[in-house]
């Protein structure tokens, strides 16, 4: 069977069952504070927050693929669009933009204007080293590295910290050869 | 240390426009960010009605904003000091706007004049989970027991709210029940407005 053609973001987004964004941010608030409760370090929340969000990714990445019809992308560059138009429209319904490329093309900014897991939040004085939305750097990395690519994504703008947007810099470390332990007519 | 690498903050969060909350997001990301609240709780505690507990504690702190958000956007600032208009306003506004749909049934408890039970076929947070066996008695339901008495609790209503499976002829899964028993403080106020 010939592969179907990629669907957009906005597509899949029209036809998938979606929830209030408001019961997601609040949520996503309530667990923040727990964890801030249980582990009173902005350090280890924030270590935290990205580990739930590696386990995200790892299972996102199956439903991404099969509901997408993406296949294998040429080159990282594809891959970061890939991720900013069709990824989190997908899942949270907004699109973001890629820039900054650097000049051998291993790394580039996600910028992302709106981010449905801020709303109602204001960081505390008492919080200010906290990446409120941690879990999604983890997402990214779970589910590339699902796909053959380690990747390091950190936080450069915040809007939360006073920053004009979201910029994630996600940074290619290596692509890791895959081993398929059996062969295409098996 | 909390405070560590402290920065210079702008903006007020009161001072942006309330939306009018018709955004979403994909059913599986929320699915997916409540099971991750799920299997962080497990690690924390020991023995289910403590993970309950815990569920129900993140639930609690979802309520509490979604009656302030809700009295100001749906009801012009107004807030239910009735017991039955309370109710009705977590079974149809509150449900609605979380769950984009009425709650299936309220009901009044017959044995007990202070149990009220809110029931859901399919509640949401219970679509993509199964109960281990030895899991007994266990309930997502739980973060939504402690949605409502957020509520319930926000708005003058003291209550214990518990989440449980049951049992229907005729359908595989069971429904979830959300039995509500109301502190005595609340039904003695309630006999005196008559």
């Amino acid at each position: 069977m010939a592969p179907l053609p990629p669907r957009s973001g906005d597509a899949v987004f029209a036809n998938i069952e979606r929830v209030n964004a408001e019961l997601f941010s609040l949520t996503y608030g309530a667990i923040v504070r727990q964890l801030l409760t249980d582990l009173e370090e902005v350090d280890e929340v924030n270590k935290q927050l990205d580990q739930m969000g590696y386990n995200i990714g790892v299972r996102l990445i199956d439903e991404f693929l099969a509901k997408s019809n993406v296949s294998r992308c040429a080159d990282f560059k594809e891959t970061a669009d890939v991720i900013a138009k069709v990824g989190f429209k997908m899942f949270l319904g907004v699109t973001a933009s890629v820039t900054n490329w650097d000049a051998d093309g291993m790394s580039c900014s996600l910028i992302l204007e709106d981010n449905p897991l801020v709303d109602f939040v204001e960081l505390p004085d008492t919080c200010q080293g906290l990446y409120y939305c941690n879990i999604l750097s983890g997402v990214v990395r779970g589910a590339l590295e699902m796909v053959s690519m380690k990747t390091e994504v950190t936080w450069i703008r915040d809007m939360l910290h006073g920053d004009d947007a979201y910029e994630l810099r996600v940074k290619l470390l290596k692509q890791v050869p895959e081993e398929y332990p059996y062969k295409d007519d098996d | 240390m909390i405070g560590a690498g402290k920065m210079k903050q702008y903006g007020n969060v009161l001072e942006k426009p309330l939306s009018k909350g018709r955004h979403e997001v994909s059913l599986s990301a929320f699915a997916f960010l409540f099971s991750e609240l799920v299997q962080y709780n497990q690690t924390q505690v020991d023995n289910i009605a403590e993970l309950e507990r815990r569920l129900e504690d993140a639930g609690y702190a979802v309520g509490a904003r979604v009656l302030e958000l809700l009295c100001h956007r749906e009801k012009g600032n107004r807030r239910e000091t009735r017991l039955l208009g309370i109710l009705s306003f977590v079974h149809s506004t509150v449900w609605k706007v979380l769950f984009g749909k009425v709650a299936d049934s309220l009901e009044k408890g017959t044995e007990h004049e202070d149990e009220y039970m809110i029931s859901e076929k399919e509640l949401l947070v219970n679509r993509f989970i199964s109960i281990p066996k030895d899991m007994g008695t266990f309930n997502c339901g739980a973060f939504v027991a402690g949605i409502v008495r957020g509520v319930l609790d926000s708005a003058g209503f003291p209550a214990v709210v518990t989440a449980h499976f049951v049992p229907m002829e005729g359908l595989q899964r069971p429904r979830t029940t959300i039995l509500i028993k109301f502190a005595e403080e609340v039904i003695k106020r309630e006999a005196r407005l008559g």
